[in-house]
């Protein structure tokens, strides 16, 4: 924990706007440079520095879930996006699709965002569990 | 059959529930399941005496050639039923044998998930489903064996058995997949026609040997006979199944099968007798030298297997009648002893043979089936024992008649002693204990109760009424199983008496020196324990030293591998990758020089390159580690500057992140160690050690970049991917759509990874014992100064 007014100011605002950006690259990864792996870092980062900034007990309270559940969501996310195709009789892990619009303004929703979802918690969690292993120490 | 399998495998989850609920009849119920099966099985039984054989497939991954698919002749018959049948009676016997012991209902689950495994072993015909259920009986054969978990005794024994029977089925595995690969097909029915496309491949050899060092582990034949009198740790019911019906049959069965694809070449007849004969007599010369009853009878079984391996080997018509009956019968009167001295154990309190005697009256039912089943045992007429004997000799003689004649009467002898030490074993363990006069037991004996005898029974019965009546065994059950063996039907004829031929009399000489050497056991015991002295015979003893070596080695290489340094282990990964590069660069003269000029680079290039090389000498020479991480760091962004550049943005983004991640957490790992002044400078010959390591990996990899820069790019995979990951994967980030579509799967596996990491990490750092090891805290003093 750093004891700096400027930090924390800086981190309140920093805070939700990385989490909105992370959210952000996740969701248009499939298109641009992006995706789960990528917004699970930003993610991961902004919570790190609000650790930071307020102390490990501060970023449980944000969290509200214990980083290792966190991990374990995301695990179930992506196998259950396996799953799902598993079910429908395709091999584990074939991408399932729901389609809406034509041509250019056709939308596309499947299984892939929901692995990429897992992803991102996944590597939110590890992330968080090491930091907060690190700073909650204590000897 | 499939059903069958997974039936007893269903039925085996449900079992702990059952015997949970009714404690005493636990066994009676759970017995109904594997006496269904006998019936069903038994049904068959017409349809392949008429020559008939039952085939089914069911495809489990077709790609690779592995089906479930089972096959059912006269030899797999006559083994599902021995499986389900005797595996009915065992049953029931641990209802009444484990009465009361509260961890039965586990002891239910492995028993049946074992029987649900052998007869996937007899049944299956795809040599890799043979395969899974082979270590599957190996497994579970581990649980039974280990059940009295509390005995450093019984785990000793059954990591024993688990180990050696498993390696020996690894060991097979890579014999079995050479024979399907030579054979050209994976189903053992088909490969049966390539015999002689096999016998005379180069390969024959190899696969030959792989497969029988598997089926001599699981058969417990010399030099790998010494695990299975140690398990005889195991709970009776365990023992009398494995040893009569089961598991050690395993590598039987398996040879059986094999005859027709693989038997008859010389190789196949020399080794299979030799060591066959062999194993039977050092069996049968172990057993008359032990007190203990189960002992006894655990060596025997050995003696019985050498025997059953041998009638393999030889492969004549009567060798093949005389596999058929002898199996059948070794099954019943071994399973009938077993479970005999397991109610003497239950009744008395004791199995040494010095202090029984005189149970006859008190235990007359017991008594009665142990006797019936130790006559078949002796190989006196008219039971099942005696015709197999009888034929044993005939083989044997018969073996002369071939054109081998010092084999065939090498192994007459063999079989004169054993079956004459048999006789002598089947004595102590009737006669010893119930006709000699009355002993005092540890406990007061009296009749047990009928779970208890009933097995004994019934399997002693079987074998007089399938002496006596051998004209149906000979139909039902020896002509198809020596069909089995001999690859074709074969004409049998089974006879109690034949007249006065060399078998009959070898028969009489038998009985006669048996009947001498059991008079004088206890002299012959005495001359055998000064031979084994003499020798220094200690079979245990030299698994013990195999086994103590290897953790030896492994300590060894553990303390200069694994030295506990994270500067060693970094120091070996980064050496060993040097000289495995470089040596393979070496040998393939791999060294080019790009013919395109590295001055021709943009100015950007330039700029980042020399920023790396900067960043790197300050984090060389950096005094403190904040300046050192701070340096790399450095040299992490310029990397990531350069995938920008080239147009890698995610991969960009990515090392970014990691690049502020790292930094992060490296500065809490700092806040917690002491200052880098607190410790030395690293001395001088390990700085010149490190800076040569580095200096090479560096120039080894630059080496592999000159090398490789040259290479024309292979653009087929990222065409595919570029054309297809809009239209199927409807993203147009090809990066990202492979990640999470095209190849998921590795996705998964490296998020897998993350997750174990970051587990990993907090297992480390929280679940370590606190306040115990004084020398791992850190003094408070130095924790306070390099905070960020």
């Amino acid at each position: 924990m750093m004891d700096s007014l400027i930090l924390r100011t800086a981190t309140r605002l920093l805070l939700s706007l990385m989490l909105l950006f992370s959210f952000f690259i996740l969701l248009r990864g499939h298109n641009e440079p992006g995706g789960g792996f990528i917004g699970g870092l930003i993610a991961a980062s902004a919570f790190a520095l609000h650790s930071i900034a307020y102390g490990p007990a501060a970023l449980r309270q944000v969290l509200v879930f214990d980083p290792k559940a966190i991990v374990g969501a995301g695990m179930l996310c992506a196998i259950a996006a396996g799953l799902w195709s598993a079910f429908l009789g395709d091999a584990f892990l074939t991408g399932q699709w729901l389609h809406w619009g034509e041509g250019d303004a056709a939308f596309h929703v499947g299984t892939p965002l929901l692995f990429d979802v897992g992803v991102f918690l996944v590597v939110i969690g590890a992330v968080l569990t090491i930091v907060l292993s690190l700073e909650e120490e204590d000897v | 059959m499939l059903s069958a399998i997974l039936g007893i495998f269903a039925w085996a989850l449900v079992a702990p529930i059952v015997a949970g609920r009714s404690p005493k009849l636990g066994g009676w119920i759970l017995a109904i399941v594997p006496a269904a099966l006998t019936v069903w099985f038994a049904g068959f039984v017409p349809e392949i005496a008429a020559g008939g054989v039952v085939r089914e497939v069911v495809p489990w991954i077709p790609g690779l050639d592995v089906n479930l698919s089972f096959y059912l002749d006269g030899l797999s018959l006559t083994f599902a039923l021995m499986v389900c049948g005797i595996g009915t009676l065992i049953v029931i016997y641990c209802g009444g044998y484990l009465h009361g012991d509260p961890m039965l209902p586990r002891f239910f689950l492995y028993i049946l998930a074992f029987m649900a495994s052998m007869l996937g072993v007899v049944l299956a015909d795809n040599v890799i489903s043979l395969i899974v259920f082979w270590e599957l009986t190996s497994v579970t054969s581990f649980l039974l064996i280990g059940y009295l978990h509390d005995s450093p005794k019984s785990r000793r024994s059954a990591l024993q058995a688990l180990l050696v029977t498993s390696l020996g089925g690894l060991v097979m595995m890579a014999g079995l997949i050479l024979l399907g690969i030579v054979g050209g097909s994976f189903e053992l029915s088909e490969l049966a026609g390539q015999s002689d496309l096999l016998r005379e491949h180069p390969l024959y050899l190899a696969i030959l040997i792989l497969i029988l060092v598997g089926t001599f582990t699981k058969s417990a034949q010399f030099p790998f006979h010494f695990w299975l009198p140690n398990a005889m740790d195991a709970p009776t019911p365990v023992s009398a199944y494995l040893h009569s019906a089961t598991m050690v049959k395993a590598g039987v069965y398996l040879m059986a099968r094999l005859a027709p694809t693989l038997g008859g070449t010389e190789v196949w007849i020399y080794t299979l007798v030799s060591f066959g004969a062999f194993t039977s007599l050092l069996g049968a010369i172990l057993a008359v030298r032990q007190t203990d009853l189960k002992r006894i009878l655990a060596y025997t079984t050995i003696t019985a297997l050498g025997q059953l391996t041998m009638l393999i080997g030889i492969g004549s018509t009567y060798a093949v009648e005389t596999f058929a009956v002898y199996l059948l019968a070794h099954a019943c009167y071994k399973g009938a002893l077993f479970m005999g001295v397991g109610a003497i154990d239950h009744e008395t309190g004791t199995r040494e043979v010095g202090q029984l005697g005189g149970l006859l009256k008190l235990m007359p039912v017991t008594a009665a089936a142990v006797g019936l089943a130790a006559m078949s045992n002796a190989g006196l007429p008219p039971f099942l024992g005696f015709l197999g004997k009888e034929f044993m000799y005939s083989s044997t003689v018969g073996m002369a008649g071939d054109g081998m004649a010092a084999l065939g009467w090498i192994a007459t002898l063999a079989m004169l002693a054993s079956n004459a030490l048999m006789l002598v074993t089947a004595g102590l363990v009737f006669v010893k204990p119930f006709l000699g006069p009355k002993v005092e037991t540890p406990k007061h004996a009296h009749e047990a109760p009928v779970s208890l005898w009933l097995g004994p029974v019934v399997l002693s019965a079987v074998g007089l009424g399938l002496g006596v009546f051998h004209g149906v065994l000979e139909r039902l059950f020896v002509a198809p199983v020596a069909a089995s063996l001999a690859g074709q039907a074969v004409d049998v004829h089974i006879y109690l008496w034949g007249g006065f031929t060399t078998p009959l009399g070898l028969s009489i000489v038998t009985v006669a020196l048996g009947a001498a050497l059991y008079v004088g056991w206890s002299r012959v015991k005495a001359a055998l324990d000064g031979v084994a002295r003499a020798l220094g015979y200690d079979s245990d003893g030299g698994w013990d030293r195999i086994l103590k070596g290897l953790v030896g080695v492994a300590w060894w290489q553990t303390r200069v591998i694994q030295s506990g340094y994270l500067r060693h282990y970094v120091m070996f990964t980064i050496g060993f990758t040097t000289v495995a590069i470089g040596a393979t660069m070496v040998i393939h003269r791999a060294f080019t020089m790009p013919s395109v000029s590295v001055l021709e680079a943009p100015y950007t290039a330039w700029v980042l390159a020399l920023t790396v090389i900067a960043a790197t000498s300050a984090a060389v020479v950096a005094k403190s580690r904040l300046v050192a991480i701070l340096s790399l760091g450095v040299v992490g962004v310029v990397i990531a500057l350069i995938f920008l550049l080239y147009g890698a943005p995610d991969v960009a983004i990515t090392q970014f992140m990691v690049e502020t991640l790292v930094v992060i957490i490296v500065a809490l790992v700092l806040a917690r160690l002491p200052r880098l002044t607190a410790f030395q400078r690293p001395s001088r010959r390990s700085a010149a050690r490190d800076a040569v390591i580095s200096i090479a990996f560096g120039a080894v990899v630059t080496a592999v970049m000159l090398a490789v820069i040259d290479l024309p790019i292979p653009l087929d995979l990222s065409e595919y991917f570029a054309t297809r990951s809009y239209v199927e994967g409807f993203g147009r980030n090809v990066v990202n759509v492979i990640l999470v579509d095209f190849r998921a799967v590795d996705t998964l596996g490296e998020i897998l990874v993350v997750a174990t990491a970051g587990l990993g990490a907090f297992a480390l750092l929280k679940a370590r014992p606190r306040g115990k090891m004084p020398g791992t805290a850190l003094p408070q003093t130095e924790r306070t100064g390099e905070r960020p």
